[in-house]
């Protein structure tokens, strides 16, 4: 299984910004291996983020995204003390969901 | 002037750096090295959190900027990692080699828990001022070889670690190379491994960059923990002393 | 039909994520073929869409930080496109009500390129561009 993601999520202002790191490979499907294969693709393909179960931000991504992804955004509606939830699914169907609370 | 680049150059290169600073994929092996140091372990199922670093049993806060030092209960100067193997030998009961096997990770098929260990333990001094003791004879002998290393001349290329890092404005390609012999070059160097180097995506700590050195100057392999890796560190550590350690960096 | 709709963005993010990932939109090679992927007109040049913390030289091209902010009203999606990549759509953002329309990432240049921020605001296509050049720097110490 995935490593977890490390979230930071901190109220400035009225707005929660909110601060992503995701442990993936993000193989792009280029590269080659010592034995000349290619490596396949294997990268995080979607994203998303609730607060209170509201969505909050969802994205898909392409191989083109660095190896560790980093993400950061800002969302109205949070308050101290409340979850941000993300969620990843990659291009195998393995999914990784970790939570931070709002600081 | 081949190798000038125009400021404008420089000043975008900085920036660039300076964008990286937020969000350092380190934390990522910061966090399983804490979940590792409080983890019990091995075949004696105990935790890190017994291991000694040189303040006490489990005090990791400010640790490693007082690292290499003189361990009585060892009888060796030891630099982190040495002290970890160190631990997982005596403590955790591994064996010697299970302790020294993969110190150096390489994607996600070959994850090293000691890379993250060290994320881990050196994120624990960041801010802490560099403070490394020459007060046990031992410390002096380690630092005195160390020094004597920097500057031996050797290998194929008859290269030294001064060759490269002993003089002000020296470069590979589009690197700047630090001075290792002036107190600011040593401080700048050293104060910021371990590092997450976006190039490999892997985080890389003080001993791989002494290892990968060796490789680079064809010098025969650098032995993991070994009393020639903890004296190179030795020298360069107690050089950065004075200023605030601050690592994991990220670097190109 | 409705992977159609959230192909095209046009569903709410809630249901958009429960979709598949649009992979035709993931394999183009130029804007028209892009757009046409995301279900889009050709996009108008914009002066609102602005790149912050995005460098005008990358050191290394497998981290490259990107930033982007819309000022255009009701900005709904914003998307990353790196010209000279073998494939040119990097990754798209829905940004729902009360997400403020400025995301910061990092992506993978293969080379020297533009990046386009393309951003989808009141159902239209806005579009601005940078260069950013790429050098693969020094031996891999």
């Amino acid at each position: 299984m995935a490593d977890p993601m490390k979230i930071r999520a901190n109220l400035v202002g009225d707005s929660t910004e909110v601060k992503v790191l995701m442990n993936h490979e993000m193989e792009t499907g280029q590269r080659k291996d010592a034995q000349g294969k290619t490596i396949p693709a294997w990268f995080i393909q979607s994203v998303s983020a609730t607060c209170n179960d509201k969505t909050v931000l969802s994205a898909q991504w392409g191989p083109a995204v660095s190896k560790n992804p980093f993400l950061s955004f800002k969302f109205k509606g949070g308050a101290k003390g409340d979850k941000v939830v993300i969620t990843w699914v990659d291009s195998r169907g393995d999914k990784r969901t970790d939570e931070a609370t709002i600081a | 002037m081949p190798c000038a680049f125009a400021q404008s150059t420089v000043d975008e290169i900085a920036k660039y750096r300076a964008a990286l600073q937020d969000g350092n994929p380190a934390e990522l092996w910061e966090a399983r090295g804490e979940a590792l140091w409080k983890q019990k372990r091995g075949p004696k199922q105990v935790s890190f959190e017994q291991c000694d670093l040189g303040l006490g049993a489990g005090v990791v806060k400010g640790a490693y900027a007082r690292l290499p030092r003189y361990f009585a209960d060892a009888d060796r100067v030891m630099d982190l990692e040495t002290r970890l193997v160190w631990c997982m030998v005596k403590l955790q009961g591994y064996s010697e080699a299970d302790a020294l096997k993969n110190p150096f990770g390489s994607g996600n098929e070959k994850k090293s828990d000691m890379e993250a260990l060290v994320a881990y333990v050196t994120s624990e001094s960041r801010g802490a001022k560099m403070n490394v003791a020459l007060s046990h004879p031992k410390e002096e002998q380690m630092y005195r070889l160390g020094e004597k290393m920097f500057y031996f001349r050797g290998g194929p290329h008859d290269f030294a670690c001064a060759t490269c890092h002993g003089e002000d404005g020296k470069r590979i390609r589009l690197q700047d190379l630090p001075n290792l012999t002036g107190t600011e070059g040593a401080q700048k160097a050293y104060t910021t491994w371990p590092a997450y180097r976006v190039s490999q995506g892997e985080l890389r700590s003080f001993q791989w960059r002494l290892y990968d050195c060796f490789r680079q100057q064809r010098f025969p392999e650098l032995i993991f923990a070994s009393d020639a890796s903890v004296a190179l560190t030795m020298f360069l550590a107690r050089n950065a002393n004075g200023v605030a350690f601050d690592a994991p960096a990220i670097k190109r | 039909m409705l992977a159609l709709l959230a192909a095209a963005g046009w569903l709410k993010p809630d249901a958009a994520h429960a979709q598949a990932w649009n992979k035709a939109a993931f394999e183009t090679h130029d804007m028209a073929e892009t757009m046409k992927a995301l279900g889009g007109a050709e996009p108008a040049q914009s002066k609102d869409i602005v790149f912050f913390q995005t460098p005008d030289i990358a050191e290394n091209g497998a981290v490259v930080p990107i930033g982007i902010a819309s000022n255009i009203p009701k900005t709904d999606s914003i998307a990353i496109l790196i010209e000279k990549n073998p494939n040119m759509l990097a990754a798209t953002f829905d940004i729902p009500a009360g997400t403020e329309p400025t995301i910061s990432t990092r992506v993978k240049m293969g080379q020297t390129s533009n990046i386009y921020a393309l951003v989808k605001a009141d159902g239209k296509y806005y579009v601005a561009s940078k260069e950013v050049k790429v050098t693969l720097g020094g031996c891999g110490g």
